[in-house]
């Protein structure tokens, strides 16, 4: 029971950190009808560049190194959909998911370059962490609940209560009706592109921060928010949070029986069981269109 | 040390394998427009298997044809839940398919021992005539790409191919005309999953040894590559870009490069760049797939 209850725990810090990324590639499923599998890559982008700024040379405060990683990715994100989605947006469907896959190895490259390939971590001073009941969680872990939580009542509020979100849920909705309703979808695609791209570099950030830091976390970081999204309905924000934390929970549980090598190989069994059984997902609803909320 | 002779050779088997990787790949993607990223699992499936059973004792003709049915086995199972669904969807689990393919490949260590690699696989072998040196493996990969070559163009230029490309353009519109498209689809992904089934086998007989990191997600990208610069649809085009481009990337190796510069992360930029720009200014291929074009019936003309 003290290990469930512990194991439950750490699925849903998981869980926590792949609703976050998973918000991001949902965001810009509903937008442009297509994966972008860039996705992870631009979220290890952002858990490096947060390294860069906090330890190597810069020294500066961890907090605002994440704020200010969180700005350079969403520029980072705005950049590539503007460079290699945007000129295909009519092209055949083949199009962009190829230039997205490029640009997902584009990125792992030039961190390889730049950093090394080698495990990095961020060497946070090790503090003592708590016993809540028979659970154990560290510092770091609470803080990586409590940001996420923060994200996402942003994320809510952003798209609920201001024109924006207004702006952006009708793009996701039907772009050509939002272009006749006069909104430049052009700019509100590159404000999704921004709002995801931010929100994957905290998720690649605090991956870092729990565990550790790799040019190749990009990768599984983009099938398991894939998974996610699957899982919660394409195109349905709420649904990718949800997803995520059923990911992160999965995972963890399934430590339970099976070794933990395989390990992540749990996200794509569900990932396709969920395609057998429900391809909507939990959320999506049946022969009707996914949308933004 | 081996001589320029020996590397040459070395470099067209190499040529022969990718090249039957890429036709495969071009029946997948080029014709039928199907997105599978998985292609480097179906590659090591048919590496794995025929390399297992030739070791325990299996003639290698049979152990090939093992590791294509397998291949090709896996290609229906993924092919079954995704190619129902919109192309997306076929992306990420033959995506994920690599993954669990190459977790497979790395912690079954009891069957495939691991990231320690198999050793001392039998050269292939044909009718009791030994494959065992690079000279006498290249006339088995020269007839296997040209067997699968002449394969894929008869496919293309039949009744089949032209469902397959129609699907590629307009799959509603072929639906609309009557075609189970979704039989298509899962048949093009079976035929060129065996087909790279195939590949797999010829390189674990010819190297003799694999390990997981000949099966990376890499590989399909630089298949990829091939495809899209060589002209999607095109089997002539993606042989030529092979040669090109495997030649190019075994060229790269003998380029001094600064010690702060990782060879493989600069190879991968540089070929991720291109594949970006050739996407978006050369869509069709530097050889692009000939437009077929049907002489029109003349009381339909008239019509």
């Amino acid at each position: 029971m003290e290990l469930f209850a512990q194991l439950l725990v750490n699925g849903l810090i998981a869980g926590a950190i792949y609703a976050l990324a998973a918000v991001g590639y949902n965001m810009v499923y509903g937008a442009l009808k297509f994966i972008n599998f860039a996705h992870g890559s631009v979220a290890m982008v952002g858990a490096y560049i947060v390294l860069a700024l906090a330890l190597s040379g810069l020294h500066l405060h961890l907090v605002f190194a994440f704020c200010l990683s969180m700005v350079l990715t969403a520029l980072l994100g705005v950049f590539i959909e503007r460079v290699a989605y945007r000129p295909l947006r009519r092209a055949p469907k083949l199009a962009p998911l190829t230039t997205a896959v490029a640009a997902s190895f584009v990125l792992d490259a030039a961190v390889m370059i730049i950093f090394g390939a080698d495990i990095k971590t961020f060497n946070l001073p090790a503090r003592r962490g708590f016993q809540i009941g028979p659970v154990y969680i560290t510092p770091v872990q609470c803080i990586i609940i409590v940001a996420s939580l923060f994200f996402m009542a942003c994320l809510y509020f952003l798209l609920t209560h201001t024109k924006l979100g207004k702006a952006i849920r009708a793009v996701a909705d039907d772009i050509s009706l939002a272009e006749i309703s006069g909104m430049n979808s052009d700019l509100i695609i590159s404000v999704v592109f921004a709002i995801g791209s931010a929100l994957a570099a905290a998720s690649g950030a605090l991956i870092g921060m729990d565990a550790n830091l790799q040019p190749t976390m990009g990768f599984i970081i983009t099938v398991k928010a894939f998974a996610a999204v699957v899982l919660g309905g394409l195109g349905n924000v709420y649904g990718a949070i949800v997803g995520g934390y059923l990911i992160g929970i999965a995972e963890n549980l399934g430590v339970w029986y099976i070794p933990p090598v395989w390990k992540d190989t749990i996200a794509y069994g569900i990932l396709i069981l969920m395609l057998l059984w429900r391809p909507a997902g939990i959320f999506g609803k049946e022969e009707t269109r996914a949308t933004v909320l | 040390m081996p001589s320029e002779l020996s590397l040459v050779v070395h470099l067209l088997v190499i040529i022969t394998i990718y090249g039957i990787l890429s036709i495969a790949l071009n029946l997948i993607m080029g014709v039928t427009g199907l997105f599978n990223i998985g292609h480097a699992a179906f590659y090591g499936i048919g590496a794995y298997t025929s390399a297992l059973l030739a070791k325990a004792g299996v003639p290698w003709f049979f152990a090939m044809l093992a590791g294509v049915f397998l291949a090709g086995l896996i290609a229906f199972v993924t092919g079954i839940p995704t190619l129902r669904l919109v192309g997306d969807y076929l992306a990420v689990v033959t995506m994920g398919l690599g993954e669990i393919a190459r977790a497979v490949f790395k912690n079954w260590i009891s069957l495939t021992r691991g990231p320690m690699g198999l050793p001392g696989i039998p050269h292939a072998s044909l009718l009791g005539f030994k494959f065992d040196t690079a000279e006498k493996f290249l006339l088995l990969g020269v007839i296997s790409l040209l067997l699968v070559y002449i394969i894929a163009e008869r496919l293309l230029h039949s009744p089949f191919g032209r469902v397959l490309k129609g699907i590629r353009e307009d799959e509603t519109a072929v639906e609309a005309l009557g075609k189970n498209t979704y039989r298509f689809k899962i048949w093009a992904l079976i035929i060129g999953s065996g087909m790279a089934g195939l590949a797999g086998s010829l390189f674990a007989h010819y190297i003799t040894f694999i390990d997981p990191s000949s099966f990376v997600m890499w590989l399909t990208f630089f298949i990829f590559l091939i495809i899209m610069l060589g002209g999607p649809g095109n089997n002539l085009g993606a042989i030529v870009a092979t040669v090109v481009f495997v030649s190019l990337r075994e060229g790269l190796r003998f380029i001094s490069l600064p010690e702060w510069l990782n060879p493989a992360a600069l190879q991968q930029l540089l070929f991720g760049v291109l594949l970006i720009i050739t996407t978006i200014f050369v869509p069709r291929g530097f050889i692009p797939e000939r437009k077929v074009t049907y002489r029109r019936h003349q009381d339909h003309a008239e019509s």
